[in-house]
């Protein structure tokens, strides 16, 4: 059992509805990798959201840094694209109307394949972000 | 203390700042400057936690790298490097792939004036085989880390000696971390557990048998009986993977250790290490005549991070103050000042 950085996986005050063409689509969060390096997003094994307590279909996440954007079976091959130490990606939700405003419980979940540990690296955090 | 001459230097990593440095609460140049003012000259790093877009790098930031080394007074010493044998899922590089990857490591860490670079526990001896020839090239040493629950005479260290001996190449080392001495569980982490809900009385009786030196498997297989609570059992799996292993057993390897990794949890305000007996081995590296950096590695962090603010300025301030002392530096800078006074 390692515990590491859960604290800062979800990030404070950055969750917003993500508007396209004047229509909400969905909503993202900031959130930073729990490790205490970076690695190629090709490690990130799984990446659960939960919202309100109900999970998000996998084809509804995607993963968003330093300008790139991924769905998870993108970020299966991106062996030369990193999730820096520290640095603020952001899980997007696709989402129909994506959430009303007021406080909600986000759920994340990230696996991770670390070789040289002998057990997965799963960490996880809940914490309560609001919609403006 | 430290009566016998000897040239062990003082380094620190840049781990140590690792919840700072996360937070963007300190810059890549604010660790350095910070390791520079605790009177430490060498610099270690990992190139994937320290560097923005590892391993890609700009000639500009090579520029402000070897302007920072100038204006700070300090020296790159060792790069960690990782090995992620299992890059693309469902995969399992071969060892020319991993061959590869060790590669482009020297060429990251020849770039910005590494000398040595810590090869990640899990690598195998026939990696470190294949990849010797290209660390002769790059004029960079490669130390395997004894990492805790390893210890520099587990049957896998064992095995990377025998590829030494085998190849005779001086570019084939060790890089013990200092974690493998863990006289007394970090308070720091069974505090933490103690948080996440652990029997306190547990958590006692662990940390008395490790202390004494009971095989853990004994202590795992002990708590089992006295609960089922996977919080209890892990705190009894804590006695496996920080293992106290006697440090004289560094002595017969000292030629082949390149670098040390002092590993910390909690500098109390005495001036002492609360797990690991920095005084003891200390005073065996300098009978061995270790002439390598010993670099700060704190990492108690992750264990208090969930309830107290982290200083890990503060942490490894304290730890370096302890080398100095232990190192014989603390009368010279009393002689000096006698001096000038």
């Amino acid at each position: 059992m390692i515990q590491m950085f859960e604290k800062y996986m979800i990030v404070e005050n950055d969750a917003a509805n993500i508007v396209e063409n004047g229509k909400i689509t969905g909503f993202k969060f900031g959130a930073r990798l729990p490790y205490y390096r970076g690695i190629a997003l090709s490690l990130v094994e799984d990446i659960v959201v939960k919202v309100d307590g109900e999970e998000v279909p996998k084809e509804n996440i995607k993963f968003s840094a330093h300008g790139n954007t991924y769905t998870l079976k993108e970020m299966e091959t991106a062996v030369d694209d990193r999730w820096n130490m520290g640095e603020v990606a952001h899980i997007i939700v696709e989402r129909k109307d994506g959430l009303l405003k007021g406080e909600h419980k986000i759920y994340l979940l990230l696996n991770m394949r670390i070789a040289y540990l002998p057990f997965p690296s799963i960490r996880k955090s809940e914490k309560k972000v609001a919609i403006a | 203390m430290a009566e016998k001459k000897h040239s062990i230097k003082r380094g620190v990593s840049l781990y140590s700042y690792q919840e700072e440095f996360f937070l963007q609460k300190m810059s890549l140049e604010d660790c350095i400057a910070a390791v520079a003012k605790t009177g430490a000259t060498g610099l270690e790093i990992l190139g994937e936690q320290s560097i923005f877009g590892f391993p890609k790098l700009t000639d500009a930031f090579v520029d402000k790298w070897f302007g920072w080394m100038d204006k700070y007074g300090v020296t790159p010493v060792c790069h960690d490097f990782m090995l992620d044998y299992t890059m693309v899922k469902g995969k399992y590089y071969s060892d020319n792939e991993a061959l590869q990857s060790i590669i482009r490591d020297l060429k990251f860490a020849k770039r910005l004036g590494f000398k040595i670079m810590r090869a990640i526990v899990n690598i195998t001896p026939e990696l470190m085989e294949k990849a010797a020839p290209y660390a002769e090239e790059y004029d960079i040493k490669i130390g395997i880390e004894v990492h805790s629950p390893w210890h520099i005479n587990s049957a896998w260290m064992a095995r990377h000696w025998e590829v030494m001996e085998k190849t005779g190449s001086k570019y084939l080392g060790f890089v013990p971390d200092m974690g493998a001495f863990t006289k007394r569980l970090a308070r720091v982490q069974t505090d933490r557990m103690i948080r996440e809900g652990a029997d306190p009385k547990i958590v006692e009786f662990v940390c008395e048998q490790h202390e004494k030196g009971v095989m853990a498997e004994y202590i795992i297989a002990q708590v089992s009986q006295m609960s089922k609570r996977p919080v209890d059992i892990a705190v009894a799996e804590l006695s496996r993977h920080n293992t106290y292993y006697n440090p004289v057993a560094l002595l017969q390897h000292i030629p082949r250790i390149f670098h040390v990794h002092a590993k910390f949890y909690e500098m109390l305000d005495d001036g002492t290490e609360f797990s690991i007996p920095y005084e003891k081995i200390i005073r065996i590296l300098i009978e061995g005549g270790y002439d390598g950096y010993l670099s700060s590695e704190y990492e108690g962090n992750r264990h208090i991070q969930d309830a107290f603010e982290v200083d890990s300025v503060e942490q490894v301030r304290r730890q370096q103050e302890m080398f100095k002392r232990l190192l014989g530096e603390q009368a010279n800078v009393e002689k000096i000042k006698a001096v000038e006074a």
